[in-house]
């Protein structure tokens, strides 16, 4: 799918009738389009060029990237600089903020600091605890959670005001986002939690890894049970696998991601298993795209960001739909250039 | 104390109805507390609040007790202070990510709000951000200035 005003680095987008910001990824999700996300793996670096580079391997398949805040609690570039860079070339990002590192201070004014270098979604989550990073002597903030932080969010964008009722001129026109996931204790609860994010003001929703796609049907029955369905668009979780090992070692090291035993069992058995692990995460995705409610995937690749295009082309949910990349269209650039 | 705290949200119907007969006592003592001024009380209520919530919540004194809206399991017990609902790091155990000896305190909320009648509707409710100028105050005389109309 093209839009006629395709965006031109430094040029903002209209906003739409009842869009709340001018990005490509709320056209996208508006449009009924599957869409199609993922996460940058942030630099330990000052270089530029290491941002362009870790976001040129998506070029044409995905809508949006996920500029990650300390993820794992641990340092890299920030969310903020990420964003910045990446909107230079016309990229749509996803800021993440997380309460851990920063007070609502420096909260409020990174939501419009992003805003300004052309920012248009926002993922507001509460982070890992430091305990998991590689600076666990740091203090954790943690001033406001998640849900705070997006109703912070939706004061400044809908009421035009800080959390101090001080008066902002130009509210942040943003998509605002929050994670889920359906897969950790208590699962009975985790619906329950959704629809109190979209109360707060989550607009759109980006899942853990999925590896257990009948825990996510009840999880989206329930969402469907509560009224959810057309109140908040769903983006599931995915990412590939790379052997047996790996799996065993994530499921029993990192808080929060549930893989079931037969999933280890078929990485195991396979011949060669990073290709069987893009083949599950290939299947996975066909599965998730026909269950009602889910609008989208978000493929995180961690450290495997080169295998996305693969899996995405792969899996056929673009139906031949190009995201916009710069260079994707050079004639539109040109004309708009000199309008 | 870990076991105390415990034993609380287990008996959380109970304590519920335990503090509801507390603030109404409270808030009949209004015209007294007026009397000796609520300035004035400030510390000593505190500290019988912290000794009190303390021994049977772990309370954190946050001043702005949310115990019946969270199954009397204290959210400022939770690593992230999460007042909101769980982290989506919460064990397959049910414990908690950072601390995995503890069971996670919204585990725990969510128990013990099932068995406080309207438990499941007030853990729906969105809870407003932390204002930090009130940790260490007492949160009863609080509610008791808001209740019959006065500035908290």
């Amino acid at each position: 799918m093209r839009f006629e005003d395709e965006p031109v680095p430094g040029y903002p987008l209209p906003i739409l009738p009842g869009h709340t910001s001018p990005g490509r990824f709320e056209r996208v999700l508006r449009a009924g389009q599957f869409a199609v996300t993922t996460e940058l793996d942030p630099p330990d670096s000052a270089d530029p060029e290491d941002v362009y580079r870790r976001a040129r391997v998506f070029d044409g398949y995905v809508d949006a990237i996920n500029a990650t805040d300390g993820s794992g609690a641990n340092c890299h570039m920030s969310s903020m600089a990420v964003c910045a860079l990446l909107t230079r070339m016309g990229y749509a990002p996803v800021m993440q903020i997380s309460c851990r590192d920063k007070n609502r201070i420096a909260i409020q004014g990174d939501i419009l600091g992003g805003a300004a270098m052309g920012v248009c979604n926002v993922l507001c989550l509460t982070g890992d605890g430091v305990q998991a990073g590689d600076h666990p002597q740091a203090l954790p903030v943690f001033d406001l959670d998640c849900m705070t932080l997006l109703e912070t969010a939706r004061t400044l964008r809908d009421e035009h005001r800080f959390l101090s009722g001080r008066k902002i001129t130009c509210a942040p026109r943003v998509l605002l986002g929050a994670a889920e996931n359906p897969f950790a204790q208590p699962t009975e609860w985790r619906a329950q939690r959704l629809a109190k994010k979209v109360a707060a003001g989550a607009q759109f929703i980006q899942t853990q890894w999925c590896y257990d796609v009948p825990l996510l049907r009840t999880f989206m029955r329930q969402v469907e049970d509560l009224g959810l369905n057309g109140k908040v668009f769903i983006l599931v979780g995915v990412g590939p696998l790379r052997s047996a090992k790996s799996a065993e070692w994530i499921r029993s090291h990192v808080p929060g991601v549930h893989i079931p035993d037969e999933v280890v069992k078929r990485m195991a058995g396979a011949a060669d298993p990073a290709a069987e692990g893009r083949l599950l995460c290939i299947d996975l995705i066909q599965e998730i795209r026909t269950i009602k409610g889910v609008h989208g995937v978000h493929v995180m690749a961690f450290r495997q960001e080169h295998t996305v295009a693969e899996i995405i082309e792969r899996s056929g949910v673009l139906n031949g739909r190009v995201p916009w990349y710069p260079g994707r269209d050079p004639q539109t650039n040109t004309s708009r250039m000199a309008s | 104390m870990y076991a105390v705290r415990q034993w609380s949200v287990r008996h959380a119907r109970g304590l519920n109805t335990f503090y509801r007969g507390l603030e109404s006592v409270l808030v009949a003592l209004d015209p007294l507390f007026r009397r000796i001024g609520y300035e004035r009380l400030e510390r000593p209520a505190a500290r019988v609040e912290k000794m009190v919530k303390g021994l049977l919540f772990d309370c954190r004194m946050c001043g702005q007790c949310i115990l019946s809206s969270t199954g009397m399991s204290c959210p400022m017990n939770c690593p992230k202070n999460l007042r909101n609902g769980p982290c989506g790091g919460v064990r397959a155990n049910g414990h908690c990510e950072v601390r995995p000896e503890m069971k996670c305190v919204w585990v725990e909320a969510f128990a013990g709000s099932a068995r406080i009648p309207g438990g499941m509707d007030a853990l729906r409710t969105v809870q407003v951000a932390v204002d930090r100028r009130l940790q260490g105050r007492s949160s009863w005389l609080r509610v008791v200035r808001a209740r019959v109309g006065a500035a908290p």
